[in-house]
């Protein structure tokens, strides 16, 4: 069973169609690629699965149950995680913290238990902090040691990334939404950014929708290409099917510019 | 190609970490480690080491603060929670006491039982009243708990002449204006707070307990959520954080705290009055925790003390006198660098004025009071009383100097200056504005706020938060 599907899934912007009529369908354990040019509608889209925005229409399903109108932190809690084109880490926060911000649903304890500091409030601390350590170590020892304590606006911009990777695995979640991962790094981090995408889901079973601009990221992760331009799905296959397909390659370049290609 | 995980700058890290150096180093280090034990110590010895009541009494005040600070800062310095209702659950706290305590209604319960249904009303209205907050943020949720505070002083202001069916004649609730008066003292298991010193040891528990509390919540998932919130709420909801549940549990928490701080209040106070709880005390507070350094629990308190222990201070010439040299030493050792230049300094401004006195000493007599014993006297001109208006020339003078010196960018220039400078304060300080506290109290008190919050303006021991980068 398809673990996300979306059906006719439709958003308007006052009067603009931004998403119109989309089917998708995400099987476990694939890795699909969202493209497009710019304002095609992309980011509408993860922001309509994560709960940002309500659709004007259609549905969204998750391991088959509808997930349309719940609250943002409810969908996470069912298992859909993402990151942001625009980092949005808690950058007075230190990278430690921000993972155990990400572990809240797995939590138990209540305030009053926490306030109390009683046995089981300090096991839960302890395990929190060591499952987030267990977490950034996924990026080699890049954000652990005495990184951990250190504040997030401290890091660099491709470590911001590989935090926000980190913190939307501690939520538990099996569905990661990954938008642009590889925006503003450099050719030797777009690399390790592709084989990274290609260990989650190899080494720790995520299936994942990822949103990219790089087409070299997009060929090396891919299962399955989905373009869109204008809201609408113009193409659908693997990468060799949908580079090579007309109707994408004049969205990108525009009419004559397949002629040059 | 780099292998995933290889990062020479991390591993190598070590070689460029700085850590402060020497015996100051160390033991700014070695407190912020042990504040709590630190504070905890000189809170014990403080009412054997200050002796009268009005001492006690001050510290009482400066508790009573610090407790109101701290659950503040859960509301505003970690979940980012504009509220400016915060002082109504204080006074809601305090006419709850005296509502269950007193000969008002003729109820008198015992002290834990008052405390404890006070705590979990007031944490249910909170829940109540915090529901807004789920949805309003900044500005706009500020405006509205102010609204709050308002109903609330007018509620206890007006509801004293209340016509109820199946009563005669009105019925007074709050007793208007007069407030509540003859509120029972406190007594938990037997131990009946008869002096203020009492209420000050049981504040100093609720206190560290409070404190302590805080911490550990800072730590877990509620803690780590809230101040997730106020980083960033959207990111922190797609985090799988109940944002508008931890929001209004923060405002309840908050809430609380105020009220079983104002019960407290009410049984030392022995009484409760309208004009207690207004937006004075609001700022009264919101200033603690800012000067502190919102965010910061340390912070939170240390503000609240500051707040309400120099006026106090101020108060007395002695005190005064203390706080005005204590901050130019304290000036002199942190604003002056390289610190050797002090070598210069200190021994110039002594020279400087013994020169000084001699020289008018030699010409001009009159202009000196009688010689006066010992101590500053020795160095320092006293100018008799009818030199009063040199005295406030000299003052603009200071001023003058003062600026100079920051102006002037040639070190021995600057030195020099600097020297005048100081001269010139200790002069215009001892000889006028020592004298007369009731003048200087507040004007040094803003001062002292001022240059606080231009040296450190993410609060004492805040830490600056970083936005963009």
């Amino acid at each position: 069973m398809a673990v996300l599907e979306l059906r006719g899934l439709t958003k308007r912007f006052g009067g603009l169609l931004v998403v119109d009529g989309l089917d998708l369908s995400v099987a476990e354990g694939e890795i699909v690629s969202l493209i497009g040019p710019n304002g095609a509608g992309k980011t509408t889209v993860f922001n309509l699965i994560s709960g940002v925005f309500t659709p004007d229409g259609g549905d969204i399903l998750l391991d088959g149950r509808s997930i349309v109108g719940l609250p943002r932190h409810e969908i996470a809690r069912r298992g859909v995680a993402r990151t942001f084109q625009t980092l949005r880490v808690f950058l007075n926060m230190t990278v430690a913290e921000n993972v155990i911000a990400a572990e809240y649903a797995s939590g138990t304890v209540g305030a009053v238990r926490s306030f109390l500091g009683t046995p089981a409030a300090r096991a839960e601390a302890e395990r929190m902090r060591a499952e987030a350590e267990r977490r950034l170590a996924f990026f080699g020892e890049r954000l652990v040691g005495y990184r951990l304590e250190q504040p997030a606006y401290s890091l660099s911009y491709a470590n911001r990334r590989r935090l926000e990777i980190a913190r939307a695995m501690a939520t538990g979640a099996r569905l990661l939404l990954l938008d642009e991962p590889a925006a503003g790094m450099n050719p030797a981090e777009t690399q390790e950014i592709t084989r990274l995408i290609g260990q989650l889901r190899d080494e720790a079973g995520y299936t994942i929708l990822v949103i990219e601009h790089d087409m070299h990221v997009v060929e090396g992760i891919s299962d399955r290409v989905v373009a869109l331009d204008h809201g609408v799905k113009i193409a659908e296959g693997s990468f060799d099917d949908v580079a090579t397909d007309p109707a994408v390659v004049e969205a990108y370049l525009g009419k004559g510019g397949a002629a040059t290609k | 190609m780099p292998e995933i995980g290889t990062d020479r700058w991390v591993a190598e890290f070590e070689s460029r970490r700085v850590r402060r150096e020497g015996p100051w180093g160390r033991l700014i280090e070695w407190s912020s480690r042990r504040w709590l034990w630190l504070f905890a110590g000189a809170a014990i010895v403080y009412p054997f080491v200050i002796g009268g009541d009005f001492g006690i009494r001050v510290g009482v005040n400066a508790l009573l603060l610090a407790m109101l600070a701290i659950g503040l800062n859960v509301v505003v310095g970690y979940t980012g929670l504009l509220d400016l209702g915060y002082v109504a659950y204080y006074g809601l706290g305090a006419y709850g006491y005296a509502f269950l305590a007193s000969d008002q209604f003729g109820i008198h319960l015992p002290t834990p039982v008052v405390v404890a249904v006070v705590a979990l009303v007031v944490f249910g209205v909170g829940l109540v009243l915090g529901q807004p907050a789920r949805r309003l943020v900044g500005d706009y949720l500020a405006i509205l708990t102010l609204f709050f505070l308002q109903v609330f002083v007018e509620l206890a202001l007006n509801l004293d002449r209340l016509d109820l069916p199946f009563v005669d004649g009105p019925v007074s609730i709050t007793g208007g204006p007069n407030g509540i008066a003859g509120v029972d003292p406190m007594e938990i298991l037997g131990f009946r707070f008869g002096q203020v010193r009492d209420y000050y040891f049981l504040l100093l528990v609720l206190v560290i307990l409070l404190i302590v509390g805080v911490t550990n919540l800072a730590r877990s998932r509620t803690g780590v959520g809230w101040r997730a919130i106020r980083e960033d709420t959207l990111a922190a909801e797609h985090m799988t954080i109940p944002s508008g549940r931890l929001k209004v549990l923060a405002y309840a928490f908050g809430a609380t705290v105020a009220a079983v701080s104002g019960t407290v209040f009410a049984a030392v106070q022995l009484g409760v009055f309208p004009q207690n709880f207004t937006v004075a005390l609001l700022i009264v507070v919101y200033a603690a925790l800012v000067l502190g350094g919102e965010g910061s629990i340390p912070g939170a308190l240390v503000g609240a003390l500051i707040i309400a222990m120099v006026p106090e201070l101020l108060r007395t010439p002695a005190g005064a006198r203390l706080l005005f040299y204590g901050g130019l030493l304290v000036a002199g050792l942190t604003l002056v660098r390289p610190r050797r230049r002090l070598a210069v300094i200190v021994p110039g401004l002594l020279l400087f004025g013994l020169a000084v006195r001699a020289l008018v000493a030699g010409i001009w007599p009159g202009l000196v009071a009688a010689e006066t014993a010992g101590g500053v006297d020795r160095w320092l001109l006293r100018f008799s009383a009818s030199a009063d208006v040199v005295v406030s020339v000299l003052f603009v003078v200071t001023i003058a100097v003062a600026l100079a010196a920051v102006a002037v960018r040639r070190r021995r220039v600057r030195d020099a200056l600097l020297i005048l400078g100081v001269y010139l304060l200790v002069l215009v300080w001892e000889n006028r504005l020592v004298e007369e506290p009731s003048i200087t109290r507040q004007l040094l008190f803003g001062a002292l706020l001022v240059v606080l919050m231009v040296a450190r303006p993410h609060g004492l021991l805040g830490r600056p938060r970083v936005e963009v980068v």
